[in-house]
Order: C-alpha cells, then structure tokens, then sequence
C-alpha cells in the first residue's frame, strides 16, 4: 500500500518534470532571435524531458506489477542521436550562412561545410560517383 | 490534500496539455522560422514531442504495447532530420 502511494507519487512528479522541461524547451524554440541560440532550447531541454517521460513510464510499469525497462533503451537511443540531429542542424545553419561564418581554418582554404553542392561537383568533376 | 492517484490524472492532463501547447507552438516555428534550419530543428522538436505524447498515453491507458511506437518514432525522426540535413548540405541524400 504505501509503495504504491510512494510510486504514484514519483511517477506523477516525473511527467511534471518531464512536460515541464519540454514545454520550455519549445518556448525557448519560440523566443529565442538568433538560429544557433535556438538550436540550444530544443535539443538539450526537450531530450531531457522525454528523458522524464520515459522513466515515468518505467515507474508506472512497475507500480502496475509488470516490470519493463524497455523505455531505457529509447532514453539510450535519444540520448545518442539528439546531439547528432543538432550538430547537423548546426552545420545547415552555417552552410546556409544564417549566422555568423566561422573564422577561416589554418590549413585549408575554406571549411567543408561552406562548400556549395555544385562547387564540390565542379571540383572532382563528377568522376568519383 | 490530494490523493496519489488525483495527482496523476492531473500530472497525465498537464503532461497531455504541455506536450500539445509544445506542438502548436513547434508549428509557429515552422511557419515563421526565418531560415531553413529553424524548419528543420521545429520538424525535429515536433517528432520528439509527438514521441512524448505517445509515451504519456500509454501511461494513461497503463498498457506496454506503445513501447515499440514510440521506438519506431525515435528511429524515423533521426533518420529524417539527417536527410533533411544532408539534402541541404549536400544537395543529395544519398551520393
């Protein structure tokens, strides 16, 4: 009896949290003026809510007598990815030039992700594929 | 002093309601959004958000079968963001 009051409580604390921390991950998508500010809001914020949501799913699980920590592998799979979905989004605001272009690299003439499609087909004229 | 199980109806309808207010909002984003990444980074929030939802209805209907939905969502939004991502980068998805 008293676990479940303690698991019902935690669960519920834990979509607080986890709607909490997505909500103002999209507000801050919504507010902020710049593309790589923006970027910040979403992907660090919103992944740690479904993080919450997550293990609020795990507790409820358990709370109903049938235990499953399934949901930990979605938690490891979005962990893995949202960093990687962000540093692309990153490299299409700087290809795009929405912000401000990065200073000129010490070895090369220019970064690979300024190049234009169509100036990197020029370079190798189309042989390597 | 609210009982265990009237908290979590209300946390289940506070998560339903931030989770949608989030969607619409990833929707203005999506309309506004002055460059391309913005869309992009509003899709991406979207299908996380929507994975969201999928997770708390499966709290409020207290069954396990949503597991594999809601995987199959993380998947595919990765996958999409990234080609997204690379069409614009690379003008081709796959060289």
């Amino acid at each position: 009896m008293t676990a479940e009051i303690i698991g019902a409580y935690a669960t519920a604390l834990c979509l607080f949290i986890g709607a909490g921390f997505a909500l103002v991950g999209v507000i801050g998508l919504l507010k902020f003026n710049d593309p790589m500010t923006r970027l910040h809001a979403p992907t660090k914020v919103g992944t740690v809510g479904i993080g919450m949501l997550l293990l609020a799913s795990i507790v409820h699980s358990v709370l109903l007598g049938e235990t499953s920590i399934h949901e930990s592998l979605i938690m490891a799979f979005l962990f893995v990815t949202a960093p990687i979905s962000a540093n692309f989004i990153a490299k299409v605001s700087i290809h795009r030039k929405a912000c401000e272009t990065p200073p000129s690299p010490p070895l090369d003439d220019t970064w690979s992700t300024l190049i234009a499609p169509e100036t990197d087909q020029a370079t190798d004229g189309g042989t390597q594929r | 002093m609210i009982t265990a199980s009237g908290l979590m109806d209300i946390a289940i309808v506070f998560a339903f309601v931030a989770l949608a207010l989030g969607q619409i909002l990833c929707m203005v984003r999506v309309v506004l959004g002055p460059t391309t990444g913005d869309r992009i980074l509003a899709l991406d929030t979207m299908v996380i958000n929507a994975l969201g939802l999928v997770v708390v209805l499966g709290i409020h209907q207290g069954v396990q079968i949503y597991f594999e939905v809601s995987l199959l969502i993380a998947m595919l939004g990765f996958v999409s963001t990234v080609a997204l991502a690379r069409f614009i980068l690379r003008g081709d998805i796959i060289e």
